[in-house]
């Protein structure tokens, strides 16, 4: 098992490694961030001198051999539009995104596993159908349009809820709700598909032989071993929603490292852009380590595995 | 095909349990071969059938758009700015569901657009699962160096956010129909050589493909009529649940303003216009092409939903 975690961690440095690598490239082939920062009538003589001072004027390959030293003691580099280092400017944004991911992660969870086990419990009844035919919705609507309408229904025709910016929970509600829904949507399914597959399984028709209720085969043998598998694609779910949530921060105005990285597109702002692509990469396979760990520590058949 | 001991057995679905089984009536069989219980299951699905009209629907007007569209997308009819639906007051006749901040019609926008949107789903699963096919097969073919470098890279891709890779590579090509087709093939052929190496790896071992290494047949002759015949229903439900999700990527791309360029009707361009005027109370050119981009997909969806239960009866419970 310790074997088998080592070669996670070795893979996944080997893919921020890589991460790093594609970023650096493809940002610096991509286009000159010169012209952009400079006044249209700045001599060629400035325009040098600021080549100079940002160190482009090196061959890529020696800018990238630069850029992995520095990376290594946590310097990605400092913005070209806003003077700053980029690492702390995504930093300081980055509480905002989790907040905003972890509060939509959980409204998700705490409706899509009631909801999940009692459309398995009542299948092919109007309940379950209901389930069914919203989480089809869920999947299908793009998320920013749900914010959109989100937007409409509540900020502008009612005007029960704020439509942008953060402070407040009032703030919080829309922007989360919204980016809840395709999660939502698809734990449903995960949770409904893996009590109706379990409940096939031997150990629940013996646990129902030995006399046992029917609420605590549903609740303790079938959730239980629902939830296991579940936890993975759970975990993994939010770091992706870490990258997902870069069209609900543009919608709802949130001041996030998603908004903070659109931002960075229009200037062509590579280190913030880099930096921005790191913290992702990093975040994201952290937590898929993270929810290896767990898996194994929770199903003791892996966990007693030689 | 015809050798019916290499196709898996297609079960007939599980139903409710009042479902009898099919009589006389259907085809004039009383019972169902095999190869008929899909056109079956597809028949007695009313939502399956229901949804198929309804693609097939969005495909026609797609493709026709020239002749469906009211008027041309991209035209601004100055006079006609931000009017409203056809049932409102103002609502004016050739702009049936109201025009966007310059004069430009929703309604051509939408059907132009699910063009764009069933373009992109096509071309870029297809070419997604060209690469993914050839490089799976190799994988589970070849074995050795070549495999372990392939699955590193599937690794690579796999452990990354697809929305993140797909933003910093439009960020690197810069906006374009073509350049967007060929990103979101980058981000989706992973999934496919890796299910493709599955399939492979399962079924290489097996007598019939032994025999056929026995019987002197070159590996390309083995791949194509053995691997490649067997790993066509796993392909066709990955490819089912890939292409709605990358018409959704396409529209989140076009809405942030790194897909298609400006002037090509896209559904997500014309929702992110929408969402500037959105605030006046102006809603519907941001509401209606969501909602028919929601339709396009969901119809999919459920497609997809039904070929991966028909397909794979093991899946079966855990529709």
């Amino acid at each position: 098992m310790t074997v088998y975690l080592l070669r996670r961690l070795y893979q996944a440095l080997i893919v921020f490694f890589v991460v790093t690598l594609i970023v650096f490239v493809v940002l610096h082939v991509s286009g000159d961030p010169i012209e952009l920062l400079m006044p249209p009538d700045a001599t060629p003589t400035d325009v040098e001198e600021m080549r100079r001072t940002l160190g482009l004027d090196k061959p890529v390959v020696v800018q990238y051999g630069l850029f992995l030293k520095n990376a290594v003691r946590g310097n990605l580099g400092v913005s070209y539009h806003h003077g700053q280092p980029a690492l702390k400017l995504v930093l300081e944004r980055l509480p905002a995104s989790l907040e905003l991911v972890v509060t939509s992660i959980l409204i998700s969870l705490v409706l899509a596993v009631p909801l999940g086990i009692l459309a398995s419990t009542r299948r092919g009844r109007l309940t379950d159908r209901a389930c069914l035919l919203g989480s089809l919705i869920g999947i299908s609507a793009p998320p920013f349009w749900i914010g959109i309408a989100f937007i409409l229904i509540f900020a502008v025709e009612l005007q029960w809820l704020p439509s942008s910016g953060r402070g407040t929970w009032a703030h919080l509600v829309l922007p989360a709700t919204s980016l809840a829904l395709y999660r939502l949507a698809l734990f449903l399914r995960l949770i409904r598909a893996g009590m109706l597959d379990v409940m096939t399984q031997d150990f629940i028709r013996t646990a129902r032989a030995k006399g046992v209720s029917e609420k605590l085969v549903i609740y303790k043998h079938a959730l239980k071993n629902t939830l296991i598998p579940f936890v993975t694609i759970a975990g993994m779910q939010m770091g992706s929603l870490l990258a997902g949530a870069i069209v609900t921060e543009r919608v709802f105005a949130w001041p996030g490292m998603g908004r903070l990285f659109l931002d960075s597109i229009g200037v062509m702002d590579f280190p913030v852009i880099i930096a921005w692509a790191l913290v992702i990469a990093t975040i994201f396979l952290s937590i898929n380590l993270a929810v290896d760990i767990i898996y194994v520590w929770l199903d003791p058949r892996i966990r007693h595995e030689k | 095909m015809k050798n019916s001991i290499d196709t898996p057995a297609i079960h007939p679905p599980a139903m409710p349990s009042d479902y009898s089984p099919p009589t006389a009536k259907f085809l004039g069989y009383t019972y169902i071969p095999a190869e008929r219980q899909l056109l079956h299951s597809f028949l007695t699905n009313k939502l399956v059938l229901g949804a198929t009209l309804l693609f097939l629907f969005f495909v026609l007007c797609a493709v026709f758009a020239y002749w469906v569209a009211p008027v041309d997308p991209t035209e601004q009819t100055l006079r006609a700015r931000l009017r409203p639906p056809i049932w409102y007051d103002r609502g004016i006749s050739p702009f049936y569901l109201g025009t966007d901040r310059l004069g430009r019609d929703v309604l051509s926008n939408i059907i132009y657009g699910m063009r764009i949107s069933l373009m992109v789903g096509v071309l870029s699963v297809g070419l997604s699962l060209i690469i993914g096919l050839t490089l799976g097969l190799t994988a589970g073919y070849a074995r050795g160096f070549w495999e372990n470098f392939i699955m590193r890279a599937v690794d690579v891709q796999l452990s990354l956010p697809l929305i993140m890779v797909a933003m910093c590579f439009m960020v690197m090509f810069g906006q374009g129909l073509g350049k967007m087709i060929i990103v979101i093939a980058i981000t989706g052929w992973a999934e496919y050589a890796r299910t493709v190496r599955g399939t492979v790896l399962s079924i290489r071992e097996k007598e019939y493909v032994e025999a056929a290494h026995a019987l002197g047949f070159g590996p390309g002759t083995i791949m194509v009529k053995y691997l490649l015949i067997n790993s066509i229903t796993p392909i066709l439900v990955l490819t089912a649940v890939q292409v709605p999700r990358v018409i959704i990527l396409e529209a989140t791309l076009s809405f942030l303003g790194v897909g298609v360029p400006v002037s090509t009707p896209s559904i997500g361009m014309a929702i992110a216009r929408g969402y500037e005027v959105l605030f006046s109370g102006r809603w519907w050119a941001s509401i209606f092409p969501g909602i028919a981009l929601m339709m396009l997909v969901g119809c999919i969806n459920v497609l997809a939903d039904w070929l991966r239960d028909a397909l794979e009866p093991r899946s079966r419970e855990r529709a």
